[in-house]
């Protein structure tokens, strides 16, 4: 390589250095270690990538038309020996990597808590993890401490060299938790809890994100990440306490609609059970929570009554999610007894929080009224006898 | 119900004047430009009566050859579009710094990244490799046409009709905001309640019949219509790897159609597959579609390594290294690729046990693979190398494509993943295995092939400016994409706020333009190589001194490709006649039966797309009357008995009189 190719490389060179590769030098014992499962799979690789590439450049040019000294064999086609090596060395090197990998995966698994804080620093029992219990919304982060009793939007902060462990949800489409400086990533999915263990090593300010697609605001769904001292982080917790918001349940459903791009925002108290419903669908008012339905379903389900007893099951906010296609349905609001039914036709119950649609992948409504509407009248008549 | 919905129109479903982009400078641009260049090309098929020609002889055309090209013509028009939006985000990512949004809003920027991924994988990779595949495998197994000719015109139509359906959506709506596999819930009607992602699922679902269907028919040829003498170990490799291919195809495009069947269902009748409440799993769609999707990849590059096999064998002039291993490294491949499907979501959540197992199931897949590159470089190890144009390009395949197998054997590391996972680290890896293996695979083939399929060569100097501009290009706009990956920066982003991270972009993007430069030199060298084809035209039919049997009959081959079957004894079966002194058969000819042209494969497409267009806008009377339209002229179709005909033994001598008048010339000036 001529030295004017050299300086032509340089800038690159620097470029290189003057970046931040922070998953390569992150923060957090956890994406430490994976940064360095990269540096090994990438070694044991090149054992092999290095030799082919140079062979490649070789043969290429020693083989090459106009250089008629290089032997020719046109019906050289077999070589048991060469075969062995070209399927064995491949072969071993797939069996150290394999195994690095099940160990590496098993311990590195985000849901096993940790064991360690750092190299040399093993979890003890005075090390009780802080629980973070995330929240991905259209298009925010909200963060839920139940031990401060606080939260905060798209901001949160951690203790460094204390165990956190994450219990990730979302409240509509899928979404990833992604801190690089701290550990990797997992999904966060409506419905369904995900688990993380990650402890952070050094204070600093860290940005933490969204690393799955999930509609017209994604690209502002960020958040600080801040890695502070004990200190610091106490009075992290109380400057959250002194913000006047108190996060309810009709908050969390204002929060929960869709918005870009949003500010820092601090709650003192937040109401105790919000996580668990919001896991598990069921903050509204009249909705049924997942975990009660699936222990009605263990038990055998409803039955046939069940087929019309969709109302408080129904979450996607599409209008109550219609089809274009086929009749109304009919609900089952309430299950009474024989001598209450009379009594029913005075019936009036609570509706929904907000009716309007939430619409997740972007602002702009369809202009489209779906079959399946919410007539007003149908508390009042139910459409089809059942057994109330 | 607000004010701002209205019900659906019987007529015109929910197909409004605000359905037209009318406001989006781009798109009206966009179109003036398309509606304008496909005006003037109206009007010279016109002027030059066209027409019938077009008609008669491609569009209802049975021919394998000519189905080949029309889907490489298809391919290489719709890489223009996938390549325009590729050039827009890239635009986009090295502006939208320092408080700048850029110049695309997030209602058209998601759109964008979204119908790339999916252009580039269903409608440039896949018809390309389709049409090499259809054009080159009847003539590699001596046969005179694929199993079911009619099958194959209406599998290309299907395609197209899928092309033209994607196209649509450009100018009437809107395409898919959600990324090329549509993950629900997002892409649920709860999230997109508009018609980008019908676009989606009915553009997938019609091509996916054609693709399907093609994939039936290739594999019955493979089978069923070889030489006598071709047994399966005597196969050229292209044509295992395109038999393996097919298999993968007909095995795992039934998979997309039914996850993609479930998802219409919950968007049209409200059913819960994939829904977050009423016991919907979204999950399960992230699952069935990459129990599609992975064998999808090796779908693209299983043919890709069979056309690098026919290269080196050609140009170094050697039988190929350890065929029988390379025949086993692409079974082992076909069917490991069923085995690795949840490597795409380690981080959705399984079990350690799980995502190791799926983690070490994909190494396993890079040592047939491995051993595949080895046994090209034994190939060349003691052969004279010619370095045409297909050689350069598979010795940059090689050196690229080992980059993209080491980044995808770190990715399989699961918690390597973890950190990697959906970063444009994994954007530069699949970029660097696609466009390294797939694409460049895909130009070897046609610069290989080409003169077989037109009788004269490509131009070697745009050929030559175009490679380096595509190797060059791709170094540059896919290595800073690695390094911000691990920077920690993630794929789809619209905008951003580290202004440390433009410098990235903006090399990225200008790799992009000279990418676009490498564009430009193909068309120029096709223009030009049409332009100069007297002094490229090859009249002996086996311009590279090739080793199989499409290289045995003339360039263009006659309809009817060989006038008698002939008798394989090796692999390698032209090579190996050559070598034996064969002697043309002169005399002795008979007639040839053929099979006759159809135009029902353009009809039932037409009428597909008109089904599809009526199911996307909930016009339900278009789709009804188009959906028994097909039904009417399928079953119309049966009763057409006129599906055949014989080639008169006359003109069968005039054709070979011809060639050997041909070879006879070209002998002499030799």
């Amino acid at each position: 390589m001529t030295p004017f190719r050299l300086l032509f490389l340089l800038p690159f060179a620097l470029l290189l250095g003057g970046c931040d590769l922070v998953v390569m030098s992150p923060s957090g014992d956890i994406a430490d270690q994976q940064a360095n499962l990269i540096i090994i799979s990438t070694i044991l690789m090149l054992i092999v990538i290095v030799p082919v590439m140079v062979m490649i450049v070789l043969f290429a040019w020693r083989y090459r038309h106009t250089n008629t000294e290089a032997r020719y064999e046109p019906d050289w086609d077999h070589s048991t020996g060469l075969e062995l090596i070209i399927w064995s060395v491949p072969l071993l090197i797939i069996i150290c990597l394999g195994a690095v990998t099940w160990m590496g995966t098993h311990l590195l698994d985000p849901y096993r808590p940790l064991d360690r804080l750092a190299h040399g620093k093993p979890v003890t029992e005075e090390h009780v993890p802080l629980e973070v219990q995330v929240v991905a919304l259209d298009w925010k982060w909200l963060f839920i401490y139940p031990e401060q009793g606080i939260a905060s939007v798209n901001e949160m902060a951690a203790p460094v060299d204390r165990p956190i462990h994450f219990r990730i949800t979302s409240s509509s489409v899928m979404n990833s938790f992604y801190v690089p400086a701290l550990a990797g990533m997992i999904y966060a999915m409506p419905g369904m809890e995900t688990t993380l263990h990650a402890v952070i090593n050094a204070p600093g300010e860290f940005e933490g994100f969204s690393a799955n697609y999930s509609g017209a605001g994604f690209s502002g769904m960020r958040f600080a990440f801040h890695g502070l001292e004990q200190g610091d982080f106490d009075k992290w917790v109380e400057t959250v306490k002194s913000a006047d918001g108190a996060l309810n349940r009709p908050d969390y459903l204002d929060l929960e609609r869709p918005s870009e791009n949003v500010p820092i925002r601090h709650y003192a108290s937040v109401d105790a059970g919000l996580f668990n419903a919001i896991l598990n669908m069921c903050v509204e008012e009249g909705k049924m929570c997942m975990k009660e339905m699936m222990a009605i379903d263990a038990e055998g389900g409803l039955g046939l009554a069940g087929i019309h007893n969709t109302m408080p099951l129904t979450y996607d906010k599409y209008a109550r999610r219609g089809a274009v296609f086929g009749p109304d349905p009919s609900y089952v609001l309430s299950i009474c007894a024989v001598e209450e039914a009379p009594g029913t036709a005075e019936f009036t119950p609570t509706p929904p929080a907000n009716m309007s649609p939430i619409v997740g992948a972007g602002l702009k409504r369809p202009n489209v009224k779906p079959l399946r509407s919410f007539p007003t009248t149908f508390w009042a008549a139910p459409s089809r006898p059942s057994n109330s | 119900m607000t004010e701002t919905q209205q019900a659906i129109h019987p007529i015109f479903g929910r197909l409004t004047l605000e359905s037209f982009p009318i406001h989006e400078p781009i798109l009206v641009a966009t179109f003036i430009a398309v509606a304008l260049g496909g005006l003037a090309m109206l009007g010279v098929i016109t002027k030059y009566r066209l027409w019938g020609y077009l008609w008669k002889e491609w569009f209802t055309t049975v021919d394998h050859k000519r189905i080949g090209i029309m889907y490489m013509i298809l391919g290489i028009i719709m890489l223009l579009r996938g390549f325009a939006d590729a050039i827009m985000m890239r635009l986009q990512q090295a502006m939208a710094f320092n408080g700048s949004e850029g110049y695309l809003n997030a209602h058209h920027y998601d759109q964008i990244f979204t119908a790339h991924g999916v252009i580039m994988i269903f409608f440039v990779a896949m018809p390309l490799v389709t049409g090499l595949m259809n054009y080159v495998v009847p003539l590699q197994i001596g046969a005179r046409d694929v199993s079911f000719p009619f099958l194959n015109n209406f599998s290309f139509w299907m395609t197209a009709a899928g092309a033209v359906l994607v196209m649509m959506s450009l100018f009437i709506g809107e395409f898919a905001r959600t990324g090329w596999l549509a993950y629900p819930p997002l892409s649920g009607i709860a999230y997109s309640p508009d018609v980008g992602v019908d676009y989606y699922i009915w553009a997938l679902q019609v091509a996916g019949i054609g693709t399907t269907l093609s994939g039936v028919n290739l594999i019955c040829t493979i089978v069923k219509m070889r030489a006598p003498g071709m047994t399966m170990m005597k196969m050229p490799v292209f044509t295992w790897t395109s038999l393996c291919t097919n298999v993968l195809i007909v095995a795992s495009f039934p998979v997309l159609t039914v996850v993609l069947v479930l998802l219409s269902l919950d968007r049209y009748v409200g059913t819960n597959f994939f829904t977050n409440d009423l016991g919907g799993n979204p999950m399960m769609y992230v699952n069935l579609i990459w129990i599609w999707g992975h064998p999808e990849v090796y779908i693209l590059v299983l043919p890709a390594f069979g056309i690098f096999s026919e290269v080196v064998t050609t140009f170094t002039g050697k039988r190929l290294f350890g065929y029988t291993s390379m025949v086993y490294a692409t079974v082992v491949i076909t069917i490991l690729s069923y085995l690795v499907w949840l490597h795409h979501f380690f981080t959705m959540g399984s079990g350690a046990s799980v995502n190791s197992f799926f983690g070490i199931t994909t190494m396993i897949i890079s040592i047939p693979t491995g051993a595949k590159i080895f046994n090209w470089l034994f190939t060349m190890y003691r052969g004279r190398i010619r370095f045409e144009l297909p050689m350069m390009w598979t010795v940059a395949f090689m050196l690229t494509f080992v980059v993209g197998g080491m980044t995808g054997v770190l990715l399989a590391v699961p918690p390597a993943d973890f950190v990697l996972h959906n970063s444009l680290f994994l954007v530069a890896h699949f970029h660097n295995v696609i466009i390294g293996g797939v694409l460049f695979g895909l130009f070897a083939g046609i610069n290989y092939w080409f003169p077989k399929a037109f009788g004269f060569k490509l131009n070697q100097f745009w050929g030559h400016v175009s490679f380096w501009c595509w190797v060059v290009g791709f170094w540059a706009a896919f290595m800073p994409l690695y390094v911000l990956g691990l920077m920690g920066v993630t794929r789809r982003l619209r905008v951003f706020d580290d202004p440390s991270l433009q410098i990235w972009f903006i090399i990225a993007g200008f790799g992009a333009a000279i990418i676009a430069v490498g564009i430009g030199a193909f068309l120029i060298q096709m223009v030009v190589s049409v332009w100069k084809r007297e002094e490229l035209r090859d009249n002996t039919g086996d311009p590279w001194n090739g080793r199989t049997l499409e290289w045995a009959t003339s360039s263009p081959p006659p309809d009817y490709n060989f006038a008698f079957t002939p008798v394989v004894h090796d692999n390698d079966a032209w090579a190996d006649m050559k070598k034996r002194g064969y002697q043309r058969p002169l005399e002795g000819f008979r007639p040839i039966h053929m099979p006759s042209n159809t135009g029902t494969g353009i009809i039932l497409a037409g009428l597909s797309i008109a089904c599809a267009f009526g199911l996307i806008w909930y016009m339900w009377w278009l789709a009804a009357i188009s959906f028994v339209g097909i039904l009417a002229v399928a079953i119309g179709h049966t009763f057409n008995y006129h599906r055949d005909f014989h080639i008169p033994v006359e003109e069968v001598v005039r054709t070979e009189e011809e060639r050997t008048r041909l070879l006879t010339a070209a002998t002499a000036k030799a």
